[in-house]
């Protein structure tokens, strides 16, 4: 079980539990505004972009180079941009805290 | 806000993508008043794109990738009526009727109802033996079932679209054999441009499919378990499971009981309203302005379904808002990822690039005259995201620097 905290653009704290599927689909049932996974998670557009809090980064780990490509040129990168359709939740990443990009 | 929706019913006929996002965005927006769902599909609303992609390749069926969990529908409060057909509006009473001859009452209906499979009129198509078009869960599976069943496992695909494609990419790689039968002279002919067909050719045949043009489909013979296929060049092919991927017509009839506006489908305005003030209409059945590139148009798109279903919510619940996004599509065959921005049509130059040594890197730009209009690239999300915000700023783009491909893809390589 992993129990993550997204932070939304309006500083709404939304904590939310889960052991299966990925982040995004979790902040979706959870209703995290600025989260909307439109692809279904498949990495295609970006509508699931947080930027990980740099105490966790090394929990969630640096993104593939089809995730890095498609948030290098985002208005809103920063070096601890991840699309959160790709990580999954497992164990690894409890007590992390994200903070929803827009 | 609160004062005047709360003794309100709002009634959403179709519940994919844009019906269930709209539903969602009505909530949040701050309607009060009941929201009711129906959609005559009875499964609960579920992602559609990967039907003809991982899904059908999947062991598993029931790993069904959900719009949304049940219980979200519950703790907001939205009625789902599924497996239930709407077969009548009475715009003057502001009712719907049911299949089973029960109304319900409206104060806002938003029609999401979608488009159907086009099915050709090929002689002997509604006798053919395992024969689908591909556009519900009910279709994906009904053609993994009917290709497990089979004894040759001979699938011929009648439609080199991204539908066509998609499947004979997810079929090939559960070891079918695929044949797509194309009419026109290349695949994807009406919605892209040469050189991706060329490119999507290639990437098949090197997978083992047999990509043919110039197949115009005249008859299908039925044959014990397995279909005769005839094109009207005299040749024929062997199928055990014929998928049908020719293109989609929009759900109309309602909006003509309702004596809605309708051309390339429903007629909507900026806020996705129709002819009448009280119906709304979302996602693939709508013909609506673009304000980007101008003129009117039809997607057949998740972006433009919940684009749409946003800015009808906003609008219901009384804020001024105007649709305005620039379109983006995607696919998914093999290990390639496709991913378009913008709409290439009315183009008159192409500029293609091939990034490095990487055969599989590449982008194909889409002018009219100065005007970048849509980028496709393929494995190369630097040019898709790069393109759309030229597109969106109107960048002017300095061709002879996008040609050349020792320079690299990046936010001021081509002013």
């Amino acid at each position: 079980m992993a129990k993550i905290t997204f932070i939304t653009k309006n500083d709404q704290t939304i904590i939310a539990e889960g052991n299966s599927g990925n982040v995004m689909e979790l902040a979706v049932q959870n209703k995290v505004t600025g989260i909307d996974g439109d692809c279904g998670g498949v990495c295609s557009c970006a509508t699931c972009h947080v930027h990980v809090s740099p105490d966790d980064w090394d929990k969630v780990g640096a993104p593939s180079e089809l995730e890095s490509d498609m948030l290098e040129f985002d208005e809103n990168v920063s070096e601890y941009s991840r699309l959160s359709c790709q990580i999954n939740v497992t164990d690894d990443i409890d007590g992390i805290v994200l903070n929803v990009a827009k | 806000m609160s004062s005047t929706t709360s003794d309100k019913v709002c009634i959403v006929i179709g519940a994919s993508h844009a019906g269930v996002n709209f539903a969602f965005a009505l909530r949040r927006e701050g309607w009060e008043g009941k929201i009711k769902l129906f959609d005559s599909d009875p499964v609960l609303p579920y992602h559609k794109p990967p039907l003809s992609k991982s899904y059908l390749s999947a062991n598993d069926s029931s790993q069904i990738d959900y719009l949304f969990p049940e219980s979200n529908y519950e703790t907001d409060d939205i009625s789902l009526s599924l497996g239930v057909k709407v077969i009548d509006i009475d715009k003057e009473s502001k009712a719907i009727t049911l299949e089973d001859g029960t109304e319900q009452t409206y104060d806002i209906l938003v029609l999401a109802v979608g488009a159907r499979p086009f099915m050709p009129p090929i002689s002997g198509i509604t006798s053919a033996s395992n024969l689908y078009p591909m556009r519900t869960i009910e279709h994906a599976i009904q053609i993994g079932n009917a290709v497990r069943d089979s004894e040759g496992r001979r699938v011929v695909i009648i439609g080199g679209g991204y539908i066509g494609l998609e499947t004979a990419a997810s079929l090939k790689s559960i070891g079918v054999h695929v044949v797509i039968l194309e009419r026109e002279a290349r695949v994807l002919a009406r919605i892209t441009s040469p050189e991706m067909s060329h490119f999507f050719t290639d990437l098949h045949q090197e997978n083992g499919v047999e990509v043919l043009t110039n197949k115009n489909v005249i008859s299908i013979e039925k044959s014990n378990d397995t279909n005769i296929i005839h094109c009207d060049d005299s040749t024929s092919y062997t199928a055990d499971v014929i998928v049908v991927g020719v293109g989609i017509r929009v759900n109309v009839e309602l909006a003509e009981m309702a004596g809605l506006q309708i051309e390339n489908g429903i007629n909507v305005d900026v806020t996705a309203k129709t002819s009448r003030d009280d119906i709304y209409a979302i996602g693939d059945c709508t013909y609506h302005y673009n304000q980007h590139y101008d003129r009117y148009t039809r997607l057949e798109s998740v972006q433009n379904a919940v684009d749409q279903a946003k800015i009808a919510a906003a609008a219901i619940c009384g804020k001024e808002v105007a649709y305005n996004a620039i379109p983006w599509f995607w696919s998914d065959q093999y290990d390639i990822k496709l991913q378009m921005v913008g709409l290439s049509q009315g183009y008159n130059e192409a500029i293609e690039r091939v990034e490095g040594d990487n055969d599989q890197c590449r982008s194909v730009w889409y002018f009219r005259d100065d005007e970048l209009l849509a980028v496709d690239a393929v494995n190369n999300a630097k040019a898709y995201v790069l393109g759309g915000r030229f597109i969106k700023g109107r960048q002017k783009i300095d061709k002879n620097k996008l040609k050349d491909t020792s320079i690299p893809i990046k936010p001021t390589s081509f002013l």
